[in-house]
């Protein structure tokens, strides 16, 4: 098939930046996204143009690097899925595809198409964590018993892969499905409770710090959220901050 | 010739690893403080180091070519980790543990190392749920366990199809606990291009910042090489497209030998190759054998008929199938280990029974496990007489529950509902369990230089299990390497911090310059993925699932051209002072080039088949791999000359005390 | 105020103050409905609030001070949040992912914030004047007929009811996200959210055909 490509070009962070139009053809619906670029990408370099840069690596869905606000939704019209996992097929002959960063304060350009999340990694360092050393002293793994229906509630909100598509998604660029994917995964399990008001007073601190919007639930980050994640896990959040502040 | 010393503490095989615990010598916590370490890589192996390092008080310094260190490839593992826990008490236990690893390994790994692998593996479990990995768990809320390839025991712990994503946030999340301390400094988007080597020992690295473009120097009194596997030689493989050999091969290039490089994990069941365009393959997880049966058609026209899209597999009944694993090997069935299970499937596609359009695909098929769990559900709710419907419904949601994730990526790559329809797969290159020779310290032949994870040539022999690579990094990471680094670091705690303007800092500085100078001034014609492309074809041709000694003599002349036509001909755009993927790239496969060169060498002296090195010269009748232990059982370690074909072999011969060695049998 | 500093303590307090004034809005609405069901009732009540010490020293106050909060802290909000984005997407989707009603709670709100200064000039202003500047005399049956006197022009009637819309709108979203916002997802949710929903369109109706019923009888 044949596409009109316009993606935006940004030489750093402190260029100004512009959606600039490329014409495609031979794409085949079988490709995924992010290798229609890499035809894209080879032919510029042919051409002796400098190939469009975005982040990606395990090109499976997992790993979080890709992104891509592509016609106006992050990782593309398919739901449930990264861009490195949209394949072309979802595109028709002849469509016009708007590829953009993904666009927050928090999330800085750095050249063309990729961005800056460390943001992200900054709100994890403030309480992303159990406090436990790694001697391998810990107690038996089977001595606390935890409920299967939390600990699948748990593991569903710890699938996160912090890829920023809610931030992307959110018209406020607010991080709280992100954090609170991270909260909720604690919050339901006995060996994180023991840091949960110190945790979520700590990661709101740091989210609010770098720069995000607040929530105004929408619900667009859930809807676009390549790993499902629940708005109930903000809700939780919301809860686990009230408690946390309430005690002080 | 042998130099190597792998420094295997004496003593009865059980006691060896608490022994020499005992005896190495510590560093006290306030001399801790005035120690650095530099860690490359934050998977499983490099974060899980870096974290507890940093708990114990070192200085840690993290690099990690993606935009965090939660996105290393490690994150990227599906089915799950292995430990000798016996929570299902059906036998389990450390010795079984090892004795699976080493016979798996198909008797080419270090005994004292797999067993202190076995030995730790179940502090792993108890250390990530007290982390707060979400692992799977049974009704009664305690963990729940399934079935790998090559044993006959359920000791893979699991977080769905997620495990090494959960592991390595469990990971990070410690190291996140570090950096928040100050204990540890992340470098991201850095990456390392060459070890700078002080008085003999390993006392910094040069790295790029990817952003910038700028050359930094970073000093320590050690560096821990925690990079990952190499699998990328092949183009196209499991590997997440950054994967590289870069740190391994530039501290090889420094003197560190390289073990058994062409020890290669072809996994068997990936998503298959659909078109030129592909730049990686998926992998489906080994945890889908427990369910799934694998089969091709019986008859050749109904291969072809399939293959023509004039047959669907569901027409076919039980006996038109040939569910070749299970009449080959009765005993473990679909069960059988990665190596067997892939040249199975390359065997009958070679013989005309793939399923795909270019024939080279096989089915797994889970219709039989629907059905059973749709029946066993039924039950389950009282319903004794459940309707097919009602059955394939209850099933689906069993099989929905344990592999979501997988069907899911399944269907939306192939646009081919798994549910309804047998998957296709095909073997691709996956894991490599060759790397860098170390100790049983984890030290490389360069002093002060470790090696963890994939990275080293590990404990997994000619082959690894499945769930045992998780088990591997992360036993490395938290358990080993923090102790045997104490040893060595004992004799430092005098010796203050390393000074970066020295004349070895000065010259490991200019030959990266020069090296990324060279690159960007080439100004050739081919972009470096036609580069890469063809250098994955030949080491698929010519050193992939089967190897003969003609074809790799072949491969090396081929690579050897390739690797000259890319330095004459390559062409990078953009300029060095910024983030430039394709100059990255290009350092990458700079050194693929070299080590793909190393790899065949090593194929073609390893006159025998072991593992996931099968050289067609040497298999028995039945076409199983044939060993030749009497003149191979040794680790082959490359030293490095200054071209990869001259490559100087050492030999660390293998010994078996605690194990009886025989031919490898899944019948 | 410090309570304040953080996102989700400003949540809270827009949830908060959002809910208060639901619970006003359907108080509001009982009594003007009274007005079509019968004149006097309406007169009888509207004296009550009018002149009960708790109603106009108390619980006036806190209402306009509940006003005029979630006013202002929704101000702050929308410019925190747009200052969160600085640079605008070229093409950006937000109706595949999210309604109209959630994303645009500013432009319902605002439109509600010129209807209440409207209904102030209507009713509050001259009502203030004629009982605390001009202190007229008490008189009971005067509401009903100032109310007519109200709806009789249709361009004021046709104002209303366009406000009541956004209202309509803005409680849509603002009703059970409030909840949300305050940490109460669980089962009882979906039920609840179908409650807000039916408040959010049947009080704006109401006071719409109110509205309508008042502009038509005369």
């Amino acid at each position: 098939m044949k596409l009109i490509l316009k993606i935006w070009r940004q030489k750093n962070n402190q260029a100004k930046g512009e959606l600039k139009t490329y014409p495609l053809d031979g794409i085949e619906g079988d490709m995924s996204f992010l290798e229609m670029l890499d035809i894209l990408n080879e032919g510029l370099i042919n051409k002796g143009e400098e190939p469009v840069e975005f982040d990606h690596d395990c090109r499976e869905g997992i790993c979080g690097s890709c992104s891509l606000q592509i016609n106006g939704e992050p990782h593309g019209p398919d739901r449930l899925v990264t861009t490195c996992q949209l394949h072309m097929r979802m595109f028709n002959d002849g469509d016009t595809i708007i590829i953009e960063p993904f666009r927050a304060k928090a999330f800085p350009v750095i050249k063309d198409l990729v961005v800056d999340r460390s943001s992200f990694d900054r709100i994890q360092q403030a309480g992303g964590y159990i406090s436990v050393n790694t001697s391998g002293n810990t107690i038996d793994a089977n001595t606390i018993p935890i409920n299967k229906h939390d600990a699948d509630e748990s593991f569903n909100a710890a699938t996160c892969i912090g890829c920023g598509a809610c931030v992307a998604a959110c018209k406020n660029a607010s991080a709280m499905l992100f954090t609170s994917a991270k909260v909720s995964q604690f919050a339901l399990l006995p060996q994180g409770r023991i840091e949960a008001t110190e945790r979520v007073l700590n990661m709101v601190a740091q989210m609010d710090k770098e720069g995000f919007g607040n929530c105004s639930n929408t619900g667009a980050c859930e809807i676009e959220c390549p790993k499902g994640i629940s708005l109930e896990n903000i809700a939780r959040m919301n809860r686990e901050y009230l408690g946390a502040s309430l005690k002080g | 010739m042998s130099i190597l010393d792998s420094k295997i503490p004496k003593g009865p095989l059980a006691d060896k690893w608490t022994n020499h615990k005992n005896d190495i010598n510590l560093v006290n916590p306030a001399n801790k403080r005035n120690i650095d370490i530099i860690v490359v890589g934050t998977g499983l192996a490099g974060g899980s180091a870096a974290a507890t390092l940093a708990e114990l008080g070192y200085n840690v310094k993290t690099f990690c070519y993606q935009d965090s260190p939660r996105r290393a490839h490690s994150i990227a593992a599906q089915g799950g980790i292995n430990a000798a826990k016996n929570y299902q008490g059906d036998g389990d236990s450390n010795y079984r543990l090892f004795y699976d690893t080493v016979k798996g390994g198909d008797y080419r790994s270090r005994e004292a190392n797999v067993y202190r692998l076995a030995e730790v593996s179940a502090n792993i479990i108890d250390q990530c749920v007290a982390q707060g990995v979400p692992f799977a768990r049974e009704y009664g809320g305690y963990l729940d366990n399934r079935s790998f390839g090559g044993v006959l025991v359920s000791r893979t712990f699991y977080a769905k199809g997620q495990t090494g994503q959960q592991l390595l946030l469990g990971a990070y999340s410690a190291m996140n606990r570090q950096i928040n301390r100050g204990k540890i400094t992340p470098y991201n988007r850095h990456e390392m291009l060459d070890l700078v080597i002080v008085d003999g020992k390993a006392r910094g690295i040069i790295a790029r910042d990817l952003v910038s473009g700028e050359i930094e120097r970073h000093s320590a009194h050690a560096v821990v090489i925690a990079s990952g596997g190499y699998g990328n030689v092949f183009y196209l493989s499991t590997n997440a497209m950054g994967s590289n050999v870069t740190a391994s091969w530039k501290i090889h290039k420094r003197g560190a030998y390289f073990a058994n490089p062409c020890y290669t994990q072809i996994h068997p069941t990936c998503i298959p190759v659909s078109g030129d365009h592909q730049s990686k393959l998926t992998l489906m997880s080994e945890s889908l054998r427990n369910d799934g049966r694998i089969w091709v058609p019986k008859k050749k026209e109904d291969a072809e008929a399939i293959r023509q899209g004039k047959k669907r597999p569901i027409e076919l009944s039980a006996e038109e199938r040939d569910y070749y694993l299970e009449r080959r090997y009765p005993s473990f069935g679909n069960l059988v280990p990665r190596d067997v299970a892939s040249r199975a499937a390359k065997e009958r596609c070679d013989a005309g029974f793939g399923v795909n359009k270019t024939g080279e695909a096989v089915f797994l098929d889970f219709a039989s496990a629907i059905e059973r769990y749709g029946k066993e559900q039924a039950a389950m709710h009282g319903n004794h007489n459940p309707s097919e419907v009602e059955v394939s419904k209850l099933g689906k949601e069993v099989i929905e529950n344990k592999y979501g994730n997988l069907f899911q990526m399944y269907e939306k790559i192939v646009d081919e509902n798994p549910y309804e329809t047998p998957m296709m797969i095909y073997p691709a290159v996956h894991y490599t369990m060759g790397g860098v020779w170390v100790d049983y310290n984890l030290q490389s032949t360069i002093p002060g230089c470790y090696v963890t994870g994939e990275a080293n040539f590990s404990d997994h022999g000619a082959n690894r299990l499945g769930a045992s690579a998780l088990m591997q990094g992360l036993a490395d990471g938290y358990f080993v390497l923090p102790y045997t680094i104490g040893d060595y670091l004992a004799n430092d705690i005098k010796t203050g911090k390393i000074p970066t303007d020295t004349k070895e800092f000065d010259e490991a500085e200019k030959n990266v310059r020069d090296l990324l100078d060279k690159l960007i001034n080439n100004k050739g014609t081919h972009s470096v993925d036609h580069f890469h492309k063809k250098l994955g074809k030949i080491m698929w041709d010519k050193c992939g699932m089967a190897r003969n000694a003609e074809s790799l003599k072949e491969a090396m002349s081929e690579i050897r051209a390739l690797r000259e036509e890319f330095w004459r001909d390559v062409k990078i755009p953009g300029e060095l002072s910024e983030l430039n993927s394709e100059l990255e790239k290009a350092t990458r496969v700079a050194d693929f080039l070299e080590l793909g060169e190393l790899f065949a060498k090593d194929a073609l002296d390893r006159n025998e088949s072991a593992g996931g090195h099968f050289r067609e010269e040497y298999q028995t009748e039945e076409g199983e791999a044939l060993r030749d232990d009497e003149n191979f059982m040794y680790v082959a370690a490359w030293e490095y000359t200054g071209e990869p074909g001259n490559a100087i072999l050492h030999k660390e011969e293998l010994e078996y005390e605690n194990i009886e060695v025989k031919s490898r049998s899944y019948k | 105020m410090a309570i304040l500093s953080s996102s989700i303590a400003r949540k809270v307090a827009m949830a908060l103050s959002g809910l208060f004034l639901v619970l006003f809005l359907g108080q509001h609405f009982t009594i003007n409905i009274t007005s079509v069901i019968d004149p006097d009732t309406f007169n009888s009540w509207s004296h009550f609030m009018g002149h009960n010490i708790l109603v106009q020293f108390i619980l006036q106050p806190v209402l306009i001070f509940g006003v005029v909060f979630h006013f202002v802290m929704g101000l702050i909000l929308e410019i925190r949040n747009n200052n969160a984005r600085q640079i605008s997407y070229k093409s950006f989707k937000g109706n595949k992912n999210s309604t109209w009603a959630s994303r645009n709670m500013i432009i319902s709100g605002a439109v509600i914030l010129a209807f209440l200064g409207l209904h102030f000039y209507d009713f509050w202003f001259p009502e203030i004047i004629h009982k605390y500047v001009e202190s007229n005399p008490l008189d009971a049956t005067r509401y009903y007929p100032e109310l007519l006197h109200k709806f009789e022009s249709p361009v004021r009637t046709g104002l209303y009811c366009l406000a009541f819309v956004l209202l309509m709108l803005h409680l849509w979203h603002g009703f059970s996200s409030s909840f949300q916002s305050m940490g109460w997802n669980n089962k009882y949710s979906k039920g609840l959210r179908a409650f807000t929903q039916f408040y959010a369109i049947f009080i704006p109706l109401g006071f719409i055909f109110i509205a309508l019923y008042l502009h038509f009888i005369q």
